[in-house]
């Protein structure tokens, strides 16, 4: 019989079709809650999860701690500026002391790619990834993928693409290997310049320009312009960015009537995408923030033992 | 006192011998080298027998690469711990990087260096000057007196210089004081604070990438500069495949380079990081198997003329942190002969080949003592058993940090005995006791 078994969630490599269906699942279960009015169930009182957010984070940090919060789990957030961190302390020092405290579950987000990995090492807690530099985001591409499947009924057998900064986008990898796992076609688009080395290695075909990328797909994904890499040698210039590489509407002539479109945010609103499609009727960038606190609701159940035959209340 | 290595099968690369011989030695010097059999001992005299049957006899190994970390950070290797690993590694002699704190760009941090081996009083220590005054690739260091002070060749190792014109001129004032230039390839601005190889492993980790094309873009410059200047250059630790392909071409035109690599570069590729390991972090970079392959072409082509370790203690400060903070660098010494007589095993080159790699080459590329077996010269020699099996150790590391990715690894083939100027520094604790 099927069981999820994971102590830690660092990425999406490690998750088999099994597992994202059974997330999935339990995700569809869990987005009742929150239409409830008393939107809240017992289910892991008495269970605490900290949040260790090294870099700023508005919208995965608020889901976690709302899902955390729903399912009546005691939290603590931390960020990198009222912890010790800005005193020197290493990591591993830091999970060692957080591990002293006996938590359940940590939710870490971290500028380097395998911190995450690098703190489950040290704890026994469950460490779940919210994003680790340029590597993967799992959380985000499970309610990727669950916003899709509700959307569109399947994911399997469907034509997606991801226009942008694919090469400094952990969004973009952690969707890349759940999409190709579900059986989704993959095409990436963007600047050369932000099409790592080797891509192909990763199941996807490239396509550099979106007009052409875009043609035939069922979901479009647009990935955020990090304004801070704005330094001229990536590309030259927003405006520039914006006219060859941005979604607006005389792109999405192109497009199939039914797409979706999806930004795991924030917007740049004019630079990736125009704020008349992002707001359109294409557009599922609010169901997105919807699904992710029901996914992360069902990754912290099932993280914490709900998957290990506890019954859901 | 005379000691008598009885029975060994000796290997000397550059004479060509190999053949089982009887060494004696007397007064730190090779007295005699001669067929078994033919050697009685006079009755009056202190005498050490090692038994050698079974076990290989070769030149004292030569590591022309490693980072001893005194002055500065001594809490990762000292002059004493590092030549004690150089020991237990079969290196009679090693030459070490300029990058301590404070670097040596003056005599008096050669002096430093010197006095300390002397203290250590293990394996030789020869110490490599900067090329830049603090690596800063602005202007020379003063060779001459460095020279004079006891330094063997020039190198900002750890860093290119950056300069070509400083390089330039650094390659023809080397020239007056028949100085080697060792040379980090390295285009810094193209490795863009990369932190592995950038590939497919790169582009599956996120992790920032260093390409092939920042090494040898760099290789490229050297080649050129030892043409336009005729005197020699010698690439450090080389890694890809388009090195190699350069370096090759560069020989054939009879322009004056010479390279080494490091044992990690023929026994590992980039897939090792799947995992973030630190320990597997290194400048150069863990390539792709094409570049193992084409590194393995080059030592048995003779493109690669030395393997030397690059050497490079840290402390867990410096490595059980997150991937992107780690520092570079791996140790070397204890692993490096294992992993070059597994190339042996594997029909990559033959054994004296290897030999020459580790000993006579970069002796003739440093103008140092040693390298080859010679009745009247110091006896510094290394014994092998090349069947013994071990696994290693963490906790075994003779250095003081065990920044290793081959902990766990199952080796075969290991020097049993280090003599250098016919003091024995170390032998193995397995070593059968001298029958004497």
């Amino acid at each position: 019989m099927y069981r999820f078994n994971h102590k830690d969630l660092l990425g999406m490599d490690q998750l088999s079709v099994n597992d994202i269906n059974m997330i999935l699942d339990t995700a569809d279960a869990f987005v009742e809650i929150s239409s409830r009015d008393i939107k809240k169930v017992p289910t892991l009182r008495g269970k605490s999860v900290v949040s260790f957010f090294y870099e700023p984070s508005t919208r995965t940090k608020a889901s976690f701690e709302m899902a955390a919060k729903r399912l009546s789990a005691d939290t603590l957030s931390l960020s990198a500026t009222d912890s010790s961190m800005v005193k020197g302390e290493t990591l591993i020092d830091t999970a060692r002391n957080l591990q002293a405290m006996n938590p359940d579950i940590i939710i870490l987000r971290h500028s380097s790619s395998g911190a995450p990995h690098l703190l489950a090492r040290y704890v026994d807690a469950g460490v779940i990834n919210a994003g680790d530099g340029m590597h993967e985001h799992p959380t985000q591409a499970l309610l990727d993928l669950f916003t899709i499947r509700k959307k569109k009924g399947r994911i399997k057998g469907l034509r997606v693409v991801i226009i942008g900064d694919i090469a400094h986008s952990r969004v973009a990898r952690s969707d890349i290997i759940g999409l190709r796992k579900m059986g989704a076609d993959v095409t990436i688009s963007g600047p050369p310049t932000m099409i790592p080395v080797d891509a192909e290695s990763l199941g996807v075909k490239i396509v550099f320009d979106p007009a052409k990328a875009l043609r035939n797909k069922d979901v479009i994904m647009m990935l955020r312009i990090q304004l801070e890499r704005q330094n001229g040698i990536q590309f030259p210039s927003l405006r520039e960015y914006s006219l060859f590489f941005g979604l607006n509407k005389e792109l999405m002539k192109g497009a199939k009537k039914d797409v979706i479109i999806m930004h795991p945010g924030p917007i740049n609103r004019g630079v990736e995408i125009t704020g008349d499609v992002a707001d359109g009727p294409s557009s599922v960038i609010l169901d997105q923030v919807s699904n992710g606190v029901a996914i992360r609701m069902a990754l912290l159940y099932l993280l914490i033992g709900g998957g290990r035959g506890d019954n859901l209340d | 006192m005379i000691t008598w290595i009885k029975g060994g099968e000796v290997i000397d690369p550059r004479s060509g011998t190999k053949r089982t011989l009887d060494i004696v030695i007397q007064k730190g010097k090779i007295e005699r080298l001669l067929p078994p059999g033919n050697f009685s001992p006079p009755g009056d005299i202190d005498l050490k027998i090692i038994d050698a049957s079974g076990m290989i006899v070769t030149p004292g190994l030569i590591d022309m690469h490693v980072h001893f970390r005194e002055p500065g950070e001594e809490y990762k290797e000292t002059i004493a711990t590092g030549s004690q690993a150089a020991a237990a590694g079969g290196f009679t002699a090693v030459a070490c990087m300029p990058n301590t704190n404070p670097i040596n760009d003056s005599r008096s941090v050669t002096d430093f260096i010197l006095e300390r081996a002397r203290k250590a009083n293990l394996t030789r220590v020869y110490p490599v000057a900067a090329i830049s005054r603090g690596l800063r690739s602005e202007s020379l260091t003063e060779f001459g007196d460095l020279k004079q002070a006891g330094a063997v060749a020039v190198s900002d190792d750890g860093r290119p210089v950056t300069s070509s014109e400083l390089m330039r001129r650094a390659i023809e004032y080397a020239r007056f004081f028949n100085l080697p230039v060792i040379s980090h390839c390295e285009d810094l601005d193209l490795s863009n604070k990369g932190v592995m190889h950038e590939g497919t492993i790169s582009t599956r980790l996120g992790l920032r990438g260093v390409p092939a094309a920042s090494e040898e873009i760099m290789v490229v410059r050297e080649i050129l500069l030892a043409k336009l200047t005729g005197y020699p250059v010698h690439i450090a630790h080389v890694s890809t495949e388009g090195s190699v392909t350069f370096i090759k071409q560069a020989k054939e035109e009879g322009v004056p380079v010479t390279a080494e690599t490091a044992p990690h570069y023929f026994s590992l590729d980039h897939t090792a990081l799947t995992d973030f390991d630190t320990n597997a972090k290194m400048r150069p970079p863990l390539r792709e198997p094409k570049d193992v392959e084409a590194i393995k072409r080059g030592l048995s082509q003779g493109v690669i003329d030395v393997i030397a370790t690059d050497h490079a203690p840290h402390s867990p400060l410096e490595k059980d942190v997150e991937f992107d903070n780690a520092a570079f660098g791996i140790i070397g010494l204890e692993t490096a002969l294992s992993l070059t007589l597994a190339l042996v095993r594997d029909g990559v080159i033959d054994l004296p080949t290897a030999i020459a790699k580790l000993s006579y080459n970069p002796a003739s590329i440093l103008s140092v003592k040693g390298g080859f077996i010679e009745e009247g010269k110091e006896a510094d020699l290394t014994v092998i058993d090349l069947n013994s099996e071990y696994v290693v150790q963490k906790e075994g590391f003779k250095s003081k940090s065990h920044n290793s990715p081959f902990i766990g690894w199952k080796m075969t083939g290991r020097a049993i005995l280090t003599m250098v100027g016919g003091r024995i520094v170390w032998e193995s604790n397995e070593q059968r006791n001298p029958d004497s």
